[in-house]
């Protein structure tokens, strides 16, 4: 393989890293958010399909991109709140709860999407900062939204507040028992219930990510089950906030080797090549859960673990 | 004082009438009329994705004025069991006696076993595969050959590349797709010998974000004008309107789309096809069993030219359509494939059933189909 042919499809994976990273991100960091305090939110795929639908529509009628991302993110309060406070009543599973939100999120927006499946709506502007290099593929790579340092930043500050805020010690403690929370005086289902909600409005913020920027229009196979890949990073990436960012472009990385390798005459077995992010989840999910260490991050209260 | 109180027996006399008259769409009446179709048509995506789908469903509409028919449909019903479940319900429920199953992957087997547990109901299919000798008679075929449009397409991106590389997203390799490929670099290098045609397949018929890394990815491998064959071509056309490079459509028009470097596209005339059903329909008469066509017979057209065609491309695309209302031949052999081995003979007719079973591509397109 000339050095050539290699630039190109690590620039290729470089760009995909950036451009395909930032829902995987988003909805990874409210799941994130919502495990850390004790109940796991499948749902988060109907969160990301109608926070796109939704971005799309406002951004259409009132031309203001960043309007459409905080009504995505307030479409998801909505959904999270809905799942926090059904899981609230007694003898209710989680995961039961998730799956059918995410079939009432996809439903609503499906529902409410199609008058906005062909027009073309404002697009959130992306930062040029490859203007320093000649070459066209790595310009193009260097495109990034906006929205991925919001993602990034996101992540520091929930590692942060995790370890070190008073907040984040509740949400751990919730998670991790719920007699200790009650003990100290906390309400568990009112931090779950916020849990859930701010992890549905950044799940929210990542299909405006899709719908606004990255492929950047509304249809109905949009996100292809993204949103459930990044619940499953969430267990990759043991609830880690940092490492959450770096599952999400390990994987934007991975999905960019098929269409790469085509694009530099590589083409037998694209099928497999196209498949390469999940067979590498599949791998590194293996791998992780094997440590003994896993088993000490999960939380506790997790239906899951208990 | 007056009672306007419902007793409780008039309310659910009442309700059950209500109930009865929506669950059983006046089905008594229907039956009593000799000319009376009820039309039921599956799709495998939304009706309207800016490409196949809303080709067909725009043609669709044009059925629901004829009197006499009734026009079901279904959207987003994937090519699975669930497209033989769907079409039995809108047999057994709603009556359905004409079905046009409108994705490839519908036919073999859900389309062919449904027309032999139901014989008095007709079936036709959206793509040339059904046959005379094996198949059921109440089965039929319509289509449309879009590769014809697509070498025009390839005509006109022939002269408006300059690096000489076009590029095209391609869903599955299945001979329909295959023929648009070729068909454009036929057309390319009918008027510029250097083209080359860079194919990426995606593996599903709608991805939106692997269609978009496949764009950028094409462009980046330094291909100037883009094409495609997937359902959905917007997310394509934009992503190339985006890095600034031209762009072909498919299916239906995606001019809005890019307004700088939009040159022309391919799009189906389903309603010469459905048109025609529409009058045999109303008259009684029966549907033909295999319907094909192209420009010769009005069953495709090109997009108006856009920003993106240059004076040269369009005067030589407009002779291409001319040509090819002429039925002047396409494949004109022998032509090798992309491995060296000669797949075409000799020149074939443009409805030459030879070239329907194309598991090809030919030699100037770089890509692979397994």
């Amino acid at each position: 393989m000339s050095d050539g042919i290699l630039a190109t499809i690590l620039i290729s994976m470089l760009g995909g890293a950036i451009r395909v990273s930032t829902p995987f991100m988003f909805v990874a960091l409210g799941e994130t958010l919502t495990e850390k305090s004790g109940r796991i939110n499948l749902g988060l795929e109907g969160n990301l399909v109608l926070g796109a639908m939704v971005a799309y529509a406002v951004s259409y009628h009132t031309g203001n991109p960043w309007l459409g991302v905080l009504a995505a993110g307030v479409s998801g309060v909505f959904l999270g709140s809905m799942h926090g406070l059904i899981c609230s009543l007694p003898r209710v599973n989680d995961i039961a709860v998730g799956i059918a939100m995410m079939s009432f999120g996809t439903g609503v927006a499906f529902f409410f999407g199609k008058p906005y499946i062909q027009p073309s709506a404002p697009r959130l502007e992306a930062l040029p900062l490859g203007g320093w290099s000649d070459n066209a593929g790595l310009r193009q790579a260097l495109d990034i939204n906006p929205l991925f340092f919001v993602g990034i930043l996101v992540a520091l500050v929930m590692w942060w507040a995790f370890a070190n805020s008073r907040w984040g010690l509740i949400v751990r403690m919730t998670g991790d028992s719920e007699p200790a929370a009650r003990a100290m005086g906390v309400q568990p289902y009112q931090v779950r219930i916020a849990s859930t909600a701010i992890g549905g409005f950044l799940a929210g913020v990542g299909g405006a990510f899709l719908s606004l920027s990255y492929p950047g229009s509304w249809n109905e196979g949009l996100s292809s089950g993204q949103g459930l890949m990044a619940v499953a990073l969430v267990i990759f990436a043991r609830w880690n906030p940092l490492r959450c960012i770096v599952a999400a472009l390990l994987f934007g990385a991975a999905g960019a080797i098929g269409p790469a390798l085509q694009s530099v005459g590589i083409s037998q077995g694209y099928y497999f090549f196209n498949a390469a992010p999940y067979i590498l989840t599949l791998f590194i999910m293996i791998a992780s859960a094997r440590s003994s260490s896993s088993a000490r991050e999960a939380p506790g209260e997790l239906s899951i673990t208990k | 004082m007056a009672n306007y109180g419902v007793s409780r027996r008039t309310l659910l006399k009442a309700g059950a009438a209500g109930l009865a008259s929506t669950a059983l769409p006046l089905g008594a009446m229907r039956s009593a009329q000799a000319a009376d179709v009820i039309l039921g048509a599956v799709y495998v995506g939304p009706r309207d994705d800016f490409g196949w789908n809303q080709a067909h469903a725009v043609a669709m509409d044009i059925l629901k004025g004829v009197p006499n028919v009734e026009v079901i449909e279904e959207e987003n019903v994937p090519e699975t069991d669930a497209v033989a479940k769907s079409m039995e319900s809108m047999i057994n429920l709603d009556g359905a006696n004409l079905i046009l199953a409108t994705s490839f992957g519908y036919y073999n087997p859900f389309v062919v076993d449904l027309a032999k547990k139901y014989p008095d109901v007709q079936f036709r299919h959206a793509a040339p595969l059904w046959n005379a000798d094996t198949d059921p008679k109440n089965a039929g075929s319509y289509f449309c050959y879009l590769n014809q449009a697509h070498y025009v397409d390839g005509v006109a991106a022939g002269l408006s590349t300059t690096t000489n590389k076009i590029g095209f997203v391609a869903a599955k390799p299945i001979p329909t797709v295959l023929s648009n490929i070729n068909s454009v670099l036929l057309g390319a290098r009918s008027v510029n010998p250097e083209a080359t045609v860079q194919v990426i397949f995606t593996g599903e018929w709608s991805m939106p974000v692997r269609e978009a890394e496949a764009a950028n990815a094409l462009a980046d491998a330094g291909c100037d004008v883009l094409t495609c064959h997937v359902d959905g071509p917007k997310v394509v056309i934009e992503t190339a309107e985006a890095r600034g490079v031209k762009s072909c459509g498919h299916n239906a028009s995606q001019a809005p789309l890019a307004p700088k470097g939009f040159i022309t596209g391919a799009e189906y005339k389903w309603e010469t096809i459905y048109t025609m059903y529409a009058d045999l329909l109303a008259a009684g008469e029966e549907l033909p069993n295999f319907v094909a066509g192209g420009y010769h017979n009005d069953m495709v057209r090109n997009t108006p030219y856009g920003a993106g065609a240059t004076p040269e491309a369009i005067k030589a695309a407009d002779a291409a359509i001319e040509a090819l209302k002429a039925e002047e031949p396409i494949y004109v052999g022998p032509l090798k494939d992309n491995k060296g081995n000669v797949v075409i003979d000799k020149t074939y007719d443009n409805y030459d059933p030879t070239l329907d079973g194309m598991n090809y591509l030919l030699e100037g397109v770089s890509g692979s189909i397994t």
